[in-house]
C-alpha cells in the first residue's frame, strides 16, 4: 500500500526553469512595488509591508531548511527569539547599529540552532523534528526565566530607532533591502553546488554521498542558515516592533511560519514569498471578519487566538493534502506552465 | 602489463546473520573493463556498496590506487576518483537534467556558501566554466543536447540511464562502476551503451567495473569477468575462459531460465 | 531518606501516565510508520471529552468516561480516515508535517471551546493519601498509578494475544509480507489509531484529575517523546521503564534542584539519547538497504 513507485500528483521544487527574462523582469517588479509603497500607502501600509518583509525572510530561511533539504522544523520562531533577544541585547549594552545587531542575531540563531541541530541530524529520520521541538520549549523557558538577562515576561524594551533622519519610512526601506539581499542570497544558493546539494541530499541521501556530499554538513548548513535566517528576522524584529518578550516565539509562531512554508510552496523562493505575504495578512483579514460579524460582548482577543491555531493548522493539512506545491502551484498553472502531474516527483 | 587500480582482499559481509560476501578478492586492471556476474542475491550489489562505503565490511580491505578506502566515509570516493550508478537509477526527479549532471562534479567545485550567496566574480564563474565542461564532455558523448534543460522525471528510461552515466563521468573518475548499466535497455540502446562505455575506456583512460545479467553484453566488452556466486567468487578471468569453466556453468544451471 | 523515597514515589506514579501516552505513539508508529505529534494535543482533547459529557453534560463519571474515550477513538479514527489516509505513500515528512498541523487545530478547537482557563474534572480517584511506612503517597496519583498500571497491563495483553494485536504486530515487521497473507492494513491503521485514542484520552484524564485541563495539556508531549526516545520508538517494554525512568528523574530533579531545572529534563534526556544511544534503550536499528 506504501508503494514507493506510486506516482504522485505532487512536487514543488522549481524544475522547470523559468525563462531568465520573466525572472528578470519579476524582481525589477517587486523591487519597484517595494520602493513605492511609502509613496502610495498609509502608515499602516508601511506598517504592514515591514511585517511582511520580516516575515519573509524567516519563511525564506525556512524554506530552505524544510523544503529545499526536507529536514522538518517544527521550532522556527524560538530561532527568531534567539535573533531578537542577542540584538537586543547588544543594542542595550553595547549600542551596536542595526547592521552589527543583524549579523549577531543571525550568528546566534545559527549558534544556538547548531547546539540542537548537531546531535539530530547526525542520525536519520525525525529526530530533528524532536529536537527542534525542544528547542521551542526550552528557550521560551530561558526567554521567560532568565529574568536578569531576558527581562522575564515584560521582556526588553528598545529606543526608537531613526534612519538617516527617515522615521519609519527610512526604517521600512532597511528592513525591505534586507530582505531584498535575504531573498536574492537563497535564490543564488540554488544555482550553485551548496543549493544543488541541499535538494539532493533530500530526495536520495546516498546518491548524494556517491557524488561527493558530505550529508550530515549539508544537512547541518541548511539547518544553520534556516535558523540564521530566523536570527535575522528576529534582529529586524525587534528593533521594529521595539519590545522583545518570551510571549512573540510560541508554538503558534512556529506553526505561522511552518504555514507559510507550505501555503507558499516547499521548495520554492517566489513561494516562501507568497506564502508569507498570505499568512501575514490572513490574520488581518480575519481580525476584520471577526469584528464585522462579533456578537456583542464576544472577547475578540480571546476567540481569535484559538482561531489562529485552527487555520493555521488547517492550512497545513489540507495545502498537504490537495495542493502539495503551495500557492507557486496555482501561479504555474495560471502561467500555462504546468507539466503533467507525473513528471514532477515530491519530497 | 596494467598495474591494478583496484584491490579487493578478503572482504567479509553479514547481514543479521547471513552472510552477504564471504572472502571476496579481486583486482581490477586499470583502463580496462571488468565484469562482475553471478545469479541474482550472489553478492554483486552488495560488493558495490561495500566499495561505496555503504555497508561495512566484517574483514577484508578494499585498496584503490594505493590508498585504502574501508576507513574512508562513503562521501570521500568521488575527491577519490570513483564514480558510479545504480541498479534502479538514482537521479534527482526534482532537478533538470542539467542540474543532475552538475552534481557529479561538486567534489570539484569550490564556491562557499557567502560567494554563492552573492552569486558574482567567482562563483558565477565557476557555474560558467562547470557548464561549458559538461556541454563539452558528456552531453554531447551521451547524446543528451535536447533535454538538457528539461525535467529529469519523464524522461524514457534510457535517457535517464544515460543521464546517469553523463552525472558519473563528469568528475572526470579514474574508477566509474556501473550496476547494471543494459539492464531494462532494448538491444539497439544495449549496443549505444556498450560503444559508449568502450569509448570512454579507450579515450579517457577511464577503468570500468560493471555488474550486470547480459551475457552477451558482457562477454563481448569485458576485458576480464568475475562470478560471484552465493557470496563467494568462483572464477575469474577472460570471457572466454569464465564461459568454459564448470563450476559457473553450473551455477547458472537452471538459475537462467 | 524518607524523603527521597517519597519523591521516588511520586516520580515513578507521575511515570505512569507518560507510560500510557507513550503507549500510544508507539502503537501508532509501529502499525503506520507516522511519527505522531499530536500525542499531546490528542491527550488533551480526550481529557474535554471527558469533561464534556461527566461535568458538563451532567451524566456522571461512568457513563462520562465511556462516552469520552469513544469520543477520542472517534476522534483518531477521523484523523487516520481522513487526514492521513489521503497521504499514504507520501514522503514521510509530509505525514509527520501534517501530524503537527493537526495538534494545531486541535488546541485551536479547544481554545474556541473550552477558553483559557484551567477546568477541574470530578473526585473520581480518591483523595485520601496512602501510607507507606513513613512515607506518604497523595491518594490521587497513587491511584491514577494504579489505573495507568492496570490500563496498560490490559492493552499489552491485548496486543499480545489478541488477532488483532497479532496483525498489528505483522504489519510493523513488514507491511507488504502482512498484507499479502491477508491482513487488511487499512483496518489495522483505523485500529492502531483508536488504541491511541483511547490510550491518550485515559493518561489525559488521570493526568488532569490532579491537576485540571487546560488547552495547553498537550505540552506534556515533549515529556512523552522523551520517553519514546529513550525507550527507542518502537518497544512497547522499553515504554515502561522509559516511562517511570523520566518521571522519577523529573520528579527528584524538581525537588532537589527547582522547578526551573524540572522543565529542562524531557529536553536533556532527548539530547543525551541522541547523542549516546540514537535508536534508543530498547529500540531496533533498522537496516537500510539501498
Amino acid at each position: 500500500m506504501t508503494a514507493p513507485s506510486q506516482s504522485l500528483p505532487a512536487a514543488a521544487s522549481g524544475t522547470k526553469p523559468l525563462d531568465p527574462r520573466i525572472e528578470t523582469i519579476s524582481w525589477i517588479l517587486l523591487v519597484l512595488v517595494m520602493i513605492s509603497v511609502p509613496v502610495w500607502g498609509s502608515i499602516y501600509a508601511v506598517y504592514m509591508a515591514c511585517l511582511i518583509s520580516i516575515n519573509v525572510i524567516a519563511t525564506v530561511g525556512l524554506n530552505i531548511t524544510v523544503g529545499y533539504a526536507g529536514l522538518l522544523s517544527i521550532g522556527h520562531s524560538a530561532f527568531l527569539g534567539v535573533g531578537a533577544y542577542a540584538s537586543a541585547l547588544m543594542w542595550l549594552h553595547l549600542g551596536t547599529p542595526l547592521a552589527v545587531n543583524l549579523v549577531i542575531g543571525a550568528v546566534a540563531a545559527f549558534a544556538i540552532g547548531l547546539v540542537f541541530g548537531i546531535p539530530a541530524l547526525r542520525i536519520k529520520g525525525v529526530y530533528l523534528a524532536i529536537a527542534t521541538l525542544a528547542a521551542q520549549y526550552s528557550l521560551y523557558f530561558v526567554f521567560q526565566q532568565w529574568t536578569s538577562v531576558t527581562g522575564g515576561d515584560r521582556g526588553l524594551s528598545l529606543p526608537k530607532i531613526d534612519v538617516f533622519g527617515f522615521g519609519d519610512t527610512g526604517f521600512y526601506y532597511v528592513v525591505a533591502f534586507v530582505a531584498l539581499i535575504a531573498t536574492l542570497a537563497a535564490r543564488n544558493l540554488f544555482r550553485t553546488r551548496i543549493g544543488r546539494s541541499f535538494i539532493a541530499v533530500r530526495e536520495k541521501d546516498y546518491a548524494a554521498q556517491v557524488l561527493g556530499i558530505n550529508v550530515v554538513s549539508t544537512k547541518l548548513i541548511a539547518f544553520g542558515i534556516g535558523a540564521a535566517y530566523a536570527g535575522i528576522a528576529g534582529a529586524l524584529l525587534a528593533a521594529f516592533l521595539r519590545i522583545v518578550n518570551p510571549d512573540q516565539f510560541t508554538l503558534v509562531s512556529s506553526v505561522f511560519f511552518l504555514a507559510a512554508v507550505v501555503v507558499g510552496g516547499r521548495g520554492s523562493i517566489l513561494g516562501s514569498i507568497l506564502g508569507a505575504l498570505f499568512m501575514t495578512l490572513m490574520p488581518e483579514f480575519l481580525r476584520e471578519i471577526i469584528a464585522l460579524v462579533s456578537i456583542e460582548g464576544a472577547d475578540l482577543a480571546s476567540l481569535l487566538s484559538p482561531l489562529r491555531e485552527i487555520i493555521f493548522g488547517s492550512l497545513i493539512v489540507l495545502f498537504l493534502i490537495f495542493e502539495p506545491r503551495g500557492l507557486v502551484g496555482f501561479v504555474d498553472r495560471a502561467l500555462g506552465r504546468s507539466e503533467n502531474v507525473e513528471a514532477r516527483q515530491e519530497h | 602489463m596494467t598495474s591494478d587500480i583496484l584491490v579487493v582482499s578478503g572482504v567479509d559481509v553479514t547481514f543479521g546473520g547471513i552472510r552477504a560476501l564471504s572472502d571476496v578478492s579481486l583486482s581490477v586492471p586499470e583502463r580496462k573493463i571488468t565484469a562482475v556476474i553471478g545469479p541474482n542475491g550472489a553478492g554483486k550489489t552488495t560488493l558495490f556498496n561495500v566499495i561505496s562505503g555503504f555497508y561495512k565490511a566484517n574483514s577484508g580491505s578494499v585498496t584503490f590506487a594505493g590508498t585504502d578506502l574501508l576507513s574512508q566515509p562513503a562521501h570521500t570516493r568521488s575527491a577519490n576518483g570513483i564514480s558510479r550508478t545504480f541498479q534502479n537509477i538514482a537521479l534527482f526527479p526534482g532537478m533538470t537534467v542539467a542540474e543532475n549532471i552538475k552534481l557529479g562534479a561538486h567534489a570539484q567545485l569550490r564556491t562557499s556558501l557567502f560567494a554563492a550567496g552573492l552569486y558574482l566574480g567567482p562563483a558565477a564563474k565557476e557555474e560558467r566554466e562547470l557548464e561549458e565542461r559538461m556541454d563539452k564532455t558528456v552531453i554531447e558523448l551521451l547524446g543528451l543536447q535536447d533535454n538538457r534543460d528539461s525535467s529529469v522525471s519523464g524522461l524514457p528510461y534510457g535517457t535517464q540511464k544515460r543521464i546517469e552515466l553523463a552525472r558519473a563521468l563528469i568528475s572526470g573518475p579514474r574508477l566509474l562502476m556501473l550496476d547494471e548499466p543494459f539492464a531494462g535497455l532494448p538491444t539497439t540502446e544495449k549496443a549505444t551503451m556498450a560503444a559508449q562505455i568502450r569509448k570512454v575506456v579507450d579515450e579517457r583512460g577511464v577503468t570500468v567495473l560493471l555488474i550486470d545479467h547480459d551475457m552477451e553484453s558482457i562477454m563481448g566488452m569485458s576485458d576480464q569477468v568475475v562470478v560471484l556466486n552465493f557470496g563467494e567468487v568462483i572464477a575469474a578471468g577472460a570471457p572466454a575462459d569464465v564461459q568454459a569453466n564448470p563450476a559457473v556453468i553450473e551455477a547458472y544451471l537452471g538459475a537462467e531460465a | 531518606m524518607a524523603l527521597f523515597l517519597e519523591f521516588s514515589l511520586i516520580g515513578l506514579a507521575s511515570g505512569g501516565i507518560y507510560v500510557l501516552a507513550a503507549l500510544s505513539f508507539v502503537i501508532v508508529y509501529k502499525a503506520t510508520n507516522i511519527f505522531n505529534f499530536a500525542t499531546g494535543e490528542m491527550m488533551m482533547l480526550g481529557t474535554y471529552f471527558f469533561y464534556l459529557f461527566d461535568t458538563q453534560l451532567g451524566l456522571g463519571w461512568i457513563v462520562g468516561l465511556g462516552m469520552g474515550l469513544t469520543s477520542a477513538a472517534l476522534l483518531a479514527i477521523v484523523i487516520e480516515r481522513v487526514m492521513l489516509r489521503p497521504l499514504i505513500g507520501r514522503p514521510h515528512i509530509v505525514l509527520v508535517m501534517v501530524t503537527f498541523g493537526v495538534g494545531s487545530i486541535l488546541r485551536g478547537f479547544a481554545g474556541l471551546i473550552w477558553g483559557p482557563n484551567v477546568r477541574q474534572l470530578p473526585e473520581t480517584l480518591p483523595r485520601k493519601p496512602i501510607f507507606l511506612g513513613d512515607i506518604l503517597v497523595p491518594g490521587k496519583l497513587a491511584w491514577g498509578f494504579v489505573t495507568a498500571g492496570v490500563i496498560a497491563a490490559l492493552f499489552m495483553i491485548y496486543y499480545k494475544f489478541s488477532r488483532a494485536g497479532t496483525a498489528i504486530r505483522a504489519t510493523s515487521t513488514d507491511q507488504i509480507t502482512a498484507e499479502s497473507l491477508g491482513i487488511n492494513i487499512r483496518a489495522v491503521f483505523l485500529l492502531a489509531w483508536a488504541l491511541a485514542g483511547l490510550l491518550t484520552a485515559a493518561s489525559g484524564i488521570i493526568t488532569a484529575s490532579v491537576n485540571g485541563v487546560t488547552p495547553q495539556l498537550g505540552l506534556v508531549a515533549l515529556n512523552v517523546l522523551a520517553v519514546v526516545m529513550l525507550a527507542g520508538m518502537t518497544s512497547i517494554g522499553g515504554v515502561i521503564i522509559a516511562g517511570l525512568f523520566v518521571g522519577w528523574m523529573e520528579t527528584i530533579v524538581g525537588a532537589y534542584l527547582g522547578a526551573a531545572w524540572q522543565s529542562f529534563i524531557p529536553y536533556l534526556v532527548v539530547l543525551v539519547v541522541m547523542i549516546v544511544k540514537p535508536y534508543g534503550l530498547f529500540g531496533e536499528q533498522r537496516v537500510e538497504r539501498i
